[in-house]
């Protein structure tokens, strides 16, 4: 199967229909053995194909995501909250519309995609029509800010704050802190704990990332051996290790009194762990930047923090691309190990749900919509960082 | 250099000796209070509960826990405030249960732990009476002709890895010479899938779960539990060690559950029995008396536990009773009047 779809994609696009039945000749039934292969490979295909459309329409019972839609995407968040969750998206919505309006290129297919999803979510037949409402209005949102962005070329600056005071703002609004009813963390899940808990993974650990990445290079020894010190006893434990010592040992060492929320301490666990990696992305990157242009930088009477910033870690950030976002995927996908030390992100309540007496023998379909939401979002990181990496010119330049 | 480093380490030697200054002014203040004082400063319960066992435990379409043992912490809440929703609900999973319990992080256990002696020695947990009783069961196909666990002989058995069912049922087959052929799988859930695709012959785990999983199965009268039992699970809820006056509390709500079914009283009559001439009602209901304040607690809180979620039986049944998917039969769960073992010492 593999190998006819790789000769698919690499030669269909191009010919004219009427090469068809040649095509199929030179491609797959060339000799007896392709033609033995496709025979065998199609027949596989065609079982698989079939049994899933089967399963998938007629014998799925996809009753238990309608009914436990609001659970999967939110969690317990109580549902008199909802509100504030919409603002949230509300607000990212007229930043995501502005920047397309001002930048175009990449973030405007990420917008359009993002369209794309909220329409089909409205489409869905199961929605409230609270949110269907909430939706239209995103999408509306969307497309005024992308107007007003277009021409306003001054708006690039205060967007770019904006966008660093969002994360913030998302806290703010989702826990309350007195001005709301507070909601407290553990009521925090779905997908808004499996998308909160990456962002704060990704956001935080990159700076953390380049000062180790910088303090293992450094010429100060004590820095120097702390960066290799952290790096190496993060890399050499598991994931889960740390999310264990974050969620069991750590109220140990506390002792009583202080309390730390098991989330923050799953946010923590994450971040520590991104940074080591991180690190190691971006040493390499900085290894790749050859002795001249440390040397020009120098020459031009630069110190070494303007020599960084503007000379080496730009070149370096650049050629490190393709695998920073590589690992932003893979901790991503990670965040559901969460589900193991007891907090409910979308495959954490996914398997609540399924233990629901009224949806007994369903974890098929829930596990299936949990792929298929992680599908889509890897999907859009990956789409993102090739367009970037097209962008910036990464191999070329 | 060898100065500088010696100033270093006497700063670090400062800062450790402060430090373990700090948390053990703090573990003294807290142990001369009760786990109770804190839940009612704190004005809610903390409650460590499963939230992926059906029946026990799950998360309703609405985003609310529920199962039977999320009931028996909303009856501890109802005892402490008179309210079952001040409850902070803490999905725990197998392996950081009791950690949560030793360190305060929840108040109460309730989550299919099975009351055993080393829990209670060495893991420092003090348990409250037994709610459920459970019991390791078989299930296997009708039409295998398996009738008995020693019928089982040459067979493949499907078991969940890492739990307490897979060493019971090596025990019980060592016993009975019976060689058979484990299948271990990480979760129920693939456990099951085998079983049910026929690639083993048999299912293990508790009984509750396997007549929970049957009414699952595409055909549920194709197969068939062994009324064998492999090992005993009582399960029961547990708070930390050492605390006696918080047992009291969680000890004397599960019984006052199951001395009102005994009673009687159910979450729909209680308030006629308020005004019953019964001495026993009387004293058990707070009308007269003060059980209530010897336990720490308002003196009419057996009221409110039933108010809120009903005697035993019908904590029981709207869990696991005829109406539900489960029609676990009551066995060994009935009163002891009825020939079963829940029995509440005299409340007086």
């Amino acid at each position: 199967m593999n190998r006819e779809e790789f000769q698919q994609t690499q030669e269909a696009p191009y010919k004219p229909l009427t090469h068809t039945v040649s095509w199929l000749k030179k491609n797959l039934f060339s000799s007896w053995k392709n033609t033995l292969l496709t025979i065998v490979f199609g027949i596989i295909s065609y079982l698989i194909v079939k049994n899933s459309i089967v399963w998938i329409f007629f014998s799925a019972d996809w009753q238990v995501i309608s009914a436990n839609f609001r659970l999967l995407a939110v969690g317990q968040y109580p549902a008199a909250e909802v509100w504030r969750l919409w603002i949230c998206l509300t607000l990212s919505s007229v930043l995501m519309g502005l920047s397309w309006g001002l930048w175009k290129g990449t973030v405007a297919h990420l917008t359009i995609a993002m369209v794309g999803m909220y329409t089909i979510l409205g489409c869905l037949p199961f929605v409230m029509t609270e949110t269907r409402i909430w939706l239209l209005v995103n999408v509306v949102v969307l497309v005024t800010a992308y107007v007003i962005g277009k021409n306003r070329p001054k708006l690039k600056k205060p967007l770019l704050i904006a966008w660093f005071l969002m994360f913030p703002v998302i806290v703010f609004l989702l826990s309350g802190f007195g001005v709301f009813n507070h909601v407290g963390t553990n009521l925090w899940g779905g997908f808004l704990l499996t998308l909160l808990i990456s962002l704060v993974a990704i956001v935080f650990s990159f700076p953390l990332g380049l000062l180790l990445a910088l303090g293992r290079r450094s010429k100060l020894p004590i820095v120097r051996w702390f960066s290799i010190g952290y790096i190496e006893l993060i890399r050499g434990v598991p994931l889960i290790t740390i999310l264990f010592i974050a969620q069991l040992m750590l109220p140990l060492f506390m002792g009583h009194g202080i309390d730390i929320n098991n989330v923050i301490r799953a946010m923590v666990g994450f971040t520590l762990f991104t940074a080591a990696y991180l690190a190691e992305n971006i040493r390499g990157g900085l290894q790749s930047i050859p002795r001249g242009q440390f040397e020009a930088a120098e020459s031009l009477g630069l110190n070494t923090a303007f020599k960084m910033t503007f000379i080496i870690l730009p070149q370096a950030l650049r050629a490190v691309i393709p695998a920073i976002v590589g690992l932003f995927i893979g901790i991503f996908k990670d965040t559901s190990l969460v589900a193991v030390v007891g907090l409910t992100d979308i495959l954490g309540i996914g398997r609540n749900i399924i233990s629901n007496p009224q949806f007994l023998g369903t974890q098929m379909e829930v596990f299936l919509f949990v792929a298929l939401v992680f599908l889509i979002f890897c999907n859009m990181m990956s789409y993102a960082s090739r367009r970037l990496e097209v962008a910036l010119g990464v191999g070329k330049r | 250099m060898k100065k500088h480093l010696l100033a270093l380490l006497s700063i670090l030697l400062i800062f450790s000796v402060v430090l373990a200054g700090c948390s053990e002014e703090k573990a003294e203040e807290t142990k001369s209070k009760s786990q109770l004082d804190i839940v009612k400063k704190r004005g809610k319960l903390v409650g460590g509960v499963n939230a992926d066992i059906p029946g026990f435990g799950y998360v309703a379409s609405d985003g609310s826990y529920s199962g039977m043992d999320v009931d028996i912490t909303k009856a501890i809440a109802a005892a402490i405030f008179g309210d079952p929703d001040a409850v902070e609900y803490r999905p725990l999973s197998a392996e950081e249960r009791f950690i949560a319990v030793q360190t305060g992080e929840v108040d109460v256990l309730a989550r299919n732990t099975t009351y055993t002696t080393s829990r209670d020695a060495s893991v420092g947990l003090a348990f409250a009476p037994v709610t459920f009783y459970d019991g390791q069961g078989m299930m296997v196909r009708e039409d295998s002709g398996i009738k008995s666990l020693k019928d089982l002989q040459g067979t493949r058995i499907a078991v969940e890895s890492g739990t307490t069912t897979e060493l019971n049922l090596a025990d019980q087959m060592r016993k009975l010479g019976v060689t058979y052929e484990p299948v271990v799988f990480d979760s129920q859930d693939a456990a099951i899938a085998a079983y049910e695709e026929g690639s083993v012959d048999g299912f293990t785990t508790d009984r509750s779960g396997l007549v929970s999983r049957r009414s699952t199965l595409a055909k549920p009268d194709e197969h068939f539990i062994l009324s064998e039992v492999l090992s005993k699970e009582p399960l029961a809820p547990s708070v930390k060690d050492g605390d006696s006056k918080w047992v009291g509390v969680v000890t004397w709500t599960v019984y006052a559950l199951i001395q009102a079914e005994e009673y009687g009283i159910t979450q729909g009559n209680v308030d006629t029995f308020i005004d019953s001439e019964d001495p026993e009602i009387r004293r058990f209901l707070g009308v007269e008396g003060d059980l209530g304040e010897q336990l720490g607690l308002p003196k009419d809180f057996v009221v409110q536990i039933i108010k809120a979620v009903g005697n035993y039986g019908e904590v029981y049944n709207r869990h696991l009773g005829p109406d539900t998917v489960f029609d676990l039969d009551r066995g060994p769960n009935e009163l002891w009047t009825n020939g079963g073992l829940m029995y509440s010492p005299p409340f007086r």
